[in-house]
């Protein structure tokens, strides 16, 4: 919680160690360094949330895993209610072109493509993401198919996962599609930019 | 003298008086000028739900038609105030129920409104006309009901982001169909489907509706009949953008926008389909306001959009529109006063889209009307700002979120005390400020000294002493609201400073250094004002002398007693500095 930062700060000064410069470091070394034009990494601020109280002395107790981005309470200031209203839970259906059924997976779940497709990964075990030649390509194992990921968008078009910022990827992704790497050559609408005329 | 003038001519010239700086210069005069002027005044705007209370306010308005008031402070948006804080309406719907039988208009912000309340409203004022709701809570869809069915000439439901708890779409069937009087719904915040077949009827059959904005619930398959029954609409929310593709709903669409001569501002774009974006064009000539700040809309297609819309003045957008879409925006919307960049994607460390600080500088160069900005992005530079405050000396509103909240200078590494002095030396009008960024004192001192038409100010994350808080105090002229949050500013500058407090609104502080000491020492000092210590650790004085609160509230009253609603974990601090609990 924030109220840890007023803790340690106001510990600092009634140990008598503040002086002009302010840190928000820990007591004993901290993590940030006081001159200006530092860059303090947004990880540092978090990681100032530890369990310090006021009566406790010089003890500081430290919580080992890695502090998520939401830690510093109220930061960014963007309203709950925006949050929300940003929010949906994302089901999609995945298929694999050859696989006898179909999966569903949340995109929520993720925050980045990276994830979702470690998920694939073992949601298919069949399936592995090889480092070929320097790019990530999904293979099965067993007979060498590599895999195209895939995913139909908001108009009905089929365009290849990646290319879109994540965020705007869970948004607009109706269905996902490993596609053989073979139909994938032929079947791939090349991405346009949506004229969507052809209405009239 | 003032005898000359019958009271009734006098009355009648007050009338014309709308401000209520006008109408409070008015009543200073002399005492039977400010005995009118009570009696005729119809008004009121109460900034802070307890700087006064109800029975003063009856007291000495005793005839009111409109009540505007706000309660929880800003930061409250940001989960900063705890739950159970305060700003509750009812007790002031009570006091009101008896005292105004003929208030039309109750307009409350980030207040905590039960479904009681909702149906006192319903059942106390006759001629009840006027209902907004902004950013409250604590009410359900029951109480929209009561409204609904009891307020038979009711003009304005306006619920913005209110959180409502949504038990079912049923309370819109409750207006009966007598109800032709609406002239404003907004119903955007709400998550159950309505019934459309009423919503249709009830569209249908008000001639002087002006605002309608739909809830996410109602397809786009509807939204051509709704707009149909409604060609005179000014301002329109959309439901789901969103539709299986096919002609015919679109030429539907298409053909109802046409019959809209009258639309100025859209908003609502949940779930857009892109393709579906065209059949507005035939209205965008026409639009001054664009909220698309819930459309996930790729660049190209926004661009295409906004090209369509030459008079834009106010432009409310996520940061998928990026930099070249900026671009595109300050060549085509000449006219632009307003632009809101909200973040995709706020609690990722990484930038998720190629928006930079370029996007902002490229607007402010293009649209020599920009006043008011708020800017959500991931880095900044000196540079960037200096350049931002030469282009607009014109910026009433400057609000900028670095995501990172004290990020340097990303080209130098330095702090942007520089950038942010630029923009108060330079924005002389500049009346509202929040700054981000690697912050030290130079920068409150450059504020100090040139924002003298500053009257609210949020600070993060900046400064290095109470020298920083210093020098806004005792330097901005115009300052009524300063909050800050998790800055070294302490007891010095605040006690220093006290009287300056009872010139503002409020003052937040939340993470600083401020010890429950010098909050009773100000509480002593300056008996207008509420010190409200906000502390769930417990008892204050419990605590090691020196050791900091976790927030402090200040603000005026006239209200000499103590808050009667306070939760367990808040503190008033009284003259005699004795210890108050709840």
């Amino acid at each position: 919680m924030s109220t840890e930062i007023g803790s340690i700060l106001s510990e600092m000064e009634s140990s008598a160690c503040l002086k002009t410069e302010l840190t928000l470091g820990l007591p004993g070394g901290g993590a940030a360094p006081s001159k200006p034009g530092s860059k303090r990494g947004f990880g540092d601020m978090a990681d100032l949330k530890l369990g310090v109280g006021c009566d406790r002395g010089d003890e500081v107790s430290v919580s080992t895993p890695p502090p998520s981005k939401e830690q510093v309470v109220g930061w960014p200031p963007v309203r709950s209610y925006r949050k929300n209203m940003m929010k949906s839970c994302k089901y999609v259906k995945v298929a694999v072109d050859g696989a006898p059924y179909l999966r569903k997976v949340d995109l929520e779940m993720y925050s980045s493509y990276e994830q979702l497709l470690a998920a694939l990964e073992e949601m298919f075990t069949c399936l592995a993401i090889c480092d070929v030649m320097n790019e990530r390509k999904i293979m099965d194992s067993a007979n060498g198919i590599e895999y195209v990921p895939t995913y139909e968008d908001r108009d009905g078009d089929w365009m290849l996962v990646g290319d879109v910022p994540w965020n705007m990827f869970v948004e607009t992704c109706k269905r996902v599609r490993l596609m053989k790497s073979s139909e994938a050559a032929i079947g791939l609408s090349p991405k346009t930019s949506s004229n969507g005329l052809s209405m009239n | 003298m003032a005898y000359s003038f019958p009271e009734e001519v006098l009355e009648h010239v007050f009338s014309f008086l709308s401000s209520d700086r006008d109408r409070n210069a008015v009543s200073l005069v002399c005492k039977s000028w400010y005995d009118i002027e009570r009696w005729c005044r119809r008004r009121i705007f109460v900034g802070n739900c307890y700087a006064v209370s109800p029975e003063i306010v009856i007291r000495r308005f005793p005839e009111l038609r409109a009540v505007e008031m706000k309660g929880k402070p800003h930061f409250a948006d940001f989960n900063l105030v705890p739950e159970g804080w305060g700003a509750y309406a009812y007790p002031w719907i009570a006091a009101m129920a008896e005292a105004y039988p003929f208030l039309e208009e109750i307009k409350l912000k980030r207040m905590v409104v039960t479904d009681e309340s909702l149906e006192l409203i319903s059942k106390s004022y006759k001629n009840f006309k006027v209902l907004v709701l902004t950013s409250c809570e604590g009410f359900t869809t029951d109480g929209l009901a009561s409204i609904a069915a009891n307020c038979r000439h009711l003009r304005e439901l306006d619920l913005r982001e209110s959180e409502v708890e949504d038990l079912s779409g049923h309370w819109l069937s409750h207006f009966p169909d007598s109800c032709t009087s609406l002239v404003s719904l907004n119903m955007s915040c709400l998550g159950s489907e309505v019934s459309f077949s009423a919503l249709e009827r009830l569209v249908a059959r008000s001639p002087n509706l002006r605002t309608l904005r739909l809830n996410r619930a109602v397809p786009l398959e509807r939204l051509a009949n709704l707009i149909r029954r409604a060609p005179q609409l000014v301002e329109l929310g959309t439901g789901a953008y969103s539709a299986e593709i096919r002609s015919d709903t679109f030429s539907n669409l298409a053909d109802a926008f046409s019959a809209c001569k009258q639309l100025k501002t859209l908003s609502g774009f949940w779930d857009v389909v892109p393709s579906y974006l065209p059949a507005m064009y035939s209205v965008c000539s026409g639009i001054t306001s664009l909220n698309l700040s819930y459309a996930a809309i790729p660049s190209s297609d926004l661009v295409k959009l906004i090209n369509q819309c030459q008079n834009l003045q106010r432009l409310w957008v996520l940061d998928y529109i990026e930099d070249s879409g900026l671009d595109a925006l300050a060549a085509s919307c000449k006219g632009l006063q307003e632009l809101r960049v909200f973040p995709s994607d706020p609690f990722g460390a990484e930038p998720n889209v190629p928006l930079t600080e370029q996007g902002l500088v490229s607007v402010s160069e293009g649209c020599p009307k920009l006043e008011s900005v708020l800017y959500f992005c991931r880095q900044m530079s000196n540079a960037a700002l200096i350049a931002i405050a030469k282009n607009r000396p014109n910026f009433i509103r400057f609000r900028l979120c670095i995501i990172d909240p004290q990020a340097p200078d990303y080209l130098t590494l330095e702090p942007l005390d520089t950038g942010f002095g630029a923009i108060v030396e330079n924005c002389k009008e500049l009346r509202r400020l929040s700054m981000t960024g690697l912050l030290t004192d130079r920068v409150f001192k450059y504020i100090g000294s040139h924002a003298k038409k500053l009257e609210m100010l949020s600070v993060a994350f900046a400064g290095d002493s109470d020298l920083g808080l210093h020098h806004v105090l005792s330097g901005c002229d115009s300052l009524r609201k300063l909050e800050i949050r998790d800055c070294p500013f302490g007891d010095k500058a605040l006690l220093a400073n006290a009287a300056k407090l009872e010139t503002m609104r409020s003052l937040w502080m939340s993470s600083c250094f401020v010890s429950f000491g010098a909050c009773k020492l100000l509480a002593q000092k300056m008996p207008r004002l509420n010190v409200e210590v906000i502390d769930e650790r417990g008892p204050p004085e419990s605590r090691p002398e020196g050791c900091s609160v976790e927030r402090v509230y200040v603000y005026r009253t006239v209200d000499s007693r103590q808050r009667l609603d306070r939760p367990d974990f808040v503190w008033t601090l009284d003259e005699d500095s004795s210890l108050r609990y709840s």
